[in-house]
């Protein structure tokens, strides 16, 4: 695949901002929310959003917008009266954020299915997610994907917020026992059936990897997501899991945003991961967390800020709680990647990741 | 503000079955005083140790290829080696003279030299005296014994087998002695997993390259720096690991067979009756059992039991450790160590303070100090002698260690004391009293027990104070051939 050059694509970018601006904020085609924000706000986006630039007369999205509301209010009218899926997003507890779509995750991880290779992913096969399913949009993105790729899914669900649960009060013996638990099925399903691909979380890949020897189980392709992995859990996971034999695919994603892929390490990466936002669907920016205006220089850390560009969803700097290092536009990506993602604040507090 | 290069400092690489291995993700090992960076230690995550561990029978097999008798030699040798030699320090090309060890953990934990050198002293006895150790742990088991897996003990058919594939140790930051308590696995053919103190990587990863120099197999080392969840697994995983901690970690740990715990040891000293008339005689050997080490060993007096002149007892103990002050730490005068992490000695201040806001408690030395008990001291924070005088043992400071030189001077009845003290890895009784004595002998309490004016410091290497590590290695099984 050709790269276009850095030009290209922010002119690409910015006209697909235009017309996703246009279409939210349009009475014919837009959302009540955006539509009724518009109004008191006192602004007409379509006139004053024409650059990437120009985004920043957003406020940052309100994270509790998706908790508080009800889902119809984001439903653009153009997709009126056609049923919508809602997501939630990871392992928060209480009321969780919620986002409704149609096919925005099909577009997502069929432009993902070119990115892995047959080698790793055979065609026509199985493949097995071991994960948070549920309420989550990666449960039917990965059986899209796997579909789109003539292939089916055997799931073993994992429910985060569980986990997160036990592990905030203490109950690691529990969460252990839950992690067996998922563990155990997966290898069961892995004994009896042929699977090929894999998706999971990088603890669950580890103590799968305990507990069978992958590679002779059959898997050939490994695309996993979910917690940090720092370059030497990378490093781990890809000589002593893997074996430098399993193909690897690390993502960054979630409901909000859709899916970053990551460009294959190279040795001077020395495993430091650095993922791609699916421009022109969503934008990634590594902001200065006391000045979220400006973006920090590249190789810098900085507060990962998601702007989310479909006709289906429009949600413009969201503050996500990741840090990351700023990285310059590499391979067939002509824009901006984040690398060595991890909670905001990682080096200040403990985070509670659990095994998601 | 001084620039170093990371690349030039010396790197302490993980040691995976002897191997080492550079990590991308390594941790600062920075002077107690000055705060300057001192060398990078590489850091592994849980699961590298978990993948080492499934092979760790390759380490047993390379010990197994030698005689216990061969292996003493190899300790003796080691010995030497570690104490006077030049030894390869990490990756890099790095070497380390012995007097570069001495500065260089003297300048991370705060010892001063002349401490770290009687430290060094320890383990070198140890290592040179491996067969005696041996000897005693065994009560005088043919060594062959262990080489063939059974014999003849006193006429006796003898069998015993390895209770597991590797010793697992999770080391403590703040007294290098404590390592001599691994030493005679080698030559019981055990393999070692060690998780090094954070502030304290020095001695094991020195002991290991003089293990290897000496002749050791190198596939029976590991040196796995790590955190809390791989430290869990080093426990986890071998079969058998020694655990250092407080009170909580011996509470959560010492009825599992697995592990030895070592924690506080509320050791004492105890005047009988009969001697405490005498009391002006053993002040000297008081203060030397509550300073001495700085007051971080275990078996450091941090109680002083008599039957009267508690009172008189603590003013002269404080008279003569009250106007203690840090000093250089190349000074051989000096006594008190610094703090590697200036927060303990935070904590423990507070904790000394807020105990001493219980009435029936008095900072005796605090008369004596002219001063704050925490000091300031070229850059570093030390913790200044501290003796309270408590009116009971009930009282919160009465039977409590801390990591400095401290001790409580309680008054209790002769009859009364054993019933009160509480376990102590060391009592040394000053007492002639047959009785009394009697007593102390049948006492569970007492780990180590000292008749007589010896210092708590004294520890027997062929007598076990802190567990037999022999009995821990190895099983003993019934056995008939034809």
């Amino acid at each position: 695949m050709t790269a276009p050059t850095p030009e290209a694509a922010h002119a690409a970018l910015e006209s697909h901002l235009q017309e996703i601006v246009n279409w939210h904020f349009s009475p014919e085609t837009g959302s009540p929310f955006w539509l009724n924000w518009a109004a008191k706000a006192g602004w007409d986006p379509r006139t004053e959003i024409k650059t990437v630039a120009d985004l920043q007369k957003f406020p940052h999205f309100e994270d509790e917008w998706l908790r508080d509301l009800q889902p119809e209010v984001w439903v653009p009218k153009a997709f009126a009266g056609r049923p919508f899926n809602i997501f939630e997003t990871g392992g928060t507890t209480g009321m969780p954020k919620q986002r409704i779509g149609w096919d925005d995750y099909k577009v997502d991880y069929s432009e993902f299915s070119d990115k892995i290779s047959d080698e790793h992913f055979p065609r026509n096969h199985y493949w097995l997610m071991m994960g948070p399913t549920g309420p989550r949009r990666l449960r039917l993105a990965i059986e899209h994907l796997a579909n789109v790729r003539g292939s089916a899914c055997y799931f073993i669900d994992l429910d985060p917020r569980w986990v997160k649960r036990l592990i905030t009060n203490k109950h690691f013996d529990q969460a252990k026992a839950y992690m067996e638990h998922v563990v155990d099925q997966a290898a069961n399903i892995l004994k009896h059936r042929k699977v090929s691909g894999l998706f999971t979380t990088p603890k669950l890949l580890e103590a799968l990897a305990e507990r069978v020897n992958i590679w002779d189980a059959g898997i050939r392709g490994v695309f996993c997501g979910g917690t940090t992995m720092l370059p030497q859990y990378t490093r781990f996971i890809v000589e002593e899991v893997l074996e430098n034999r399993i193909g690897f695919y690390p993502t960054y994603g979630n409901t909000l945003m859709g899916l970053a892929a990551s460009v294959p390490l190279t040795p001077a990466d020395q495993f430091s991961i650095t993922y791609y936002a699916p421009q022109p669907r969503a934008i990634l920016r590594v902001v200065d967390p006391e000045n979220t205006a400006t973006t920090v220089d590249y190789d810098a850390w900085g507060r990962v800020e998601l702007t989310t560009l479909t006709r289906e969803f429009f949600m413009p700097r969201f503050l996500e709680r990741d840090e990351a290092i700023r990285r310059r536009p590499r391979g067939q990506y002509a824009w901006d990647g984040v690398a060595e993602v991890r909670p905001f604040g990682a080096m200040q507090k403990t985070i509670v990741e659990g095994v998601y | 503000m001084e620039t170093l290069s990371l690349d030039t400092l010396p790197h302490l690489p993980a040691l995976r079955r002897g191997r080492p291995y550079d990590s991308l993700e390594k941790s600062e090992i920075v002077d107690h005083s000055t705060g300057k960076v001192v060398a990078v230690v590489s850091q592994v995550n849980a699961g590298i140790l978990k993948k080492d561990l499934q092979r760790i029978d390759e380490g047993r097999a390379a010990l197994r290829k030698f005689t216990v008798a061969e292996l003493i030699e190899i300790s003796a040798k080691a010995g030497e080696l570690f104490l006077e030699g030049t030894l390869p320090l990490g990756d890099r090309g790095h070497t380390q003279s012995a007097d570069e060890y001495v500065r260089t953990l003297s300048g991370t934990s705060g010892l001063p030299h002349v401490m770290v050198r009687r430290n060094m002293a320890k383990i070198h006895y140890a290592l040179t005296h491996v067969g005696t150790v041996l000897n005693g742990l065994t009560r005088g088991l043919p060594l062959e014994v262990i080489d063939r897996g059974y014999g003849e003990q006193s006429g006796a058919a003898v069998s015993y087998y390895p209770t597991t594939q590797a010793l697992g140790l999770v080391m403590p930051s703040n007294s290098p002695a404590v390592n001599s308590l691994w030493l005679p696995a080698i030559a019981l053919k055990t393999p070692v997993v060690i998780k090094p103190g954070r502030e304290e990587p020095w001695t094991p990863y020195r002991l290991i390259q003089a293990f290897i120099a000496a002749g050791a197999p190198p596939e029976a080392f590991g040196f796995y720096p790590t955190d809390h969840e791989g430290a869990g697994e080093v426990m986890r995983l071998c079969g058998r690991a020694l655990i250092f901690g407080d009170a909580n970690t011996v509470a959560q740990y010492r009825d599992n067979p697995k592990f030895s715990v070592h924690g506080p040891g509320f050791s004492k000293i105890l005047l009988g009756e009969d001697c405490v008339e005498q009391w002006p005689e053993y002040i000297e050997l008081m203060a030397a059992s509550i300073a001495e080490n700085g007051g971080r060993s275990c078996v450091n007096a941090s109680a002083v039991v008599v039957p009267r002149y508690g009172k008189e007892i603590a003013e002269a103990l404080a008279q003569k450790l009250g106007p203690v002050t840090p000093l250089r730490s190349d000074d051989e005068g000096a006594k008190l160590s610094g703090f590697a992490n200036p927060k303990m000695a935070d904590y423990i201040d507070s904790a000394i303070e807020d105990g001493l806001k219980v009435n029936g408690a008095e900072d005796v030395t605090a008369r004596y100090r002219h001063g704050e008990r925490k000091a300031i001291f070229e850059g570093g924070t030390f913790l200044r002698p501290t003796i309270v005088r408590c009116d009971s043992f009930s009282h919160p400071l009465a039977n409590r260690e801390f990591l400095c030189p401290y001790a409580s001077v309680v008054e209790v009845a002769q009859s009364e004391m054993l019933g009160q003290i509480g376990a102590s890895l060391v009592v040394t009784a000053i007492t002639k009293d047959e009785a009394f004595t009697s007593q102390l002998l049948d006492s569970p309490l007492i780990e180590r027990l000292n008749l007589g004016p010896i210092s708590t410091m004294k520890i027997s290497w062929d007598q076990p104070h802190e567990g037999n590590m022999f009995e821990f290695l190895y099983k003993r099984r019934s056995i008939e051939r034809a």
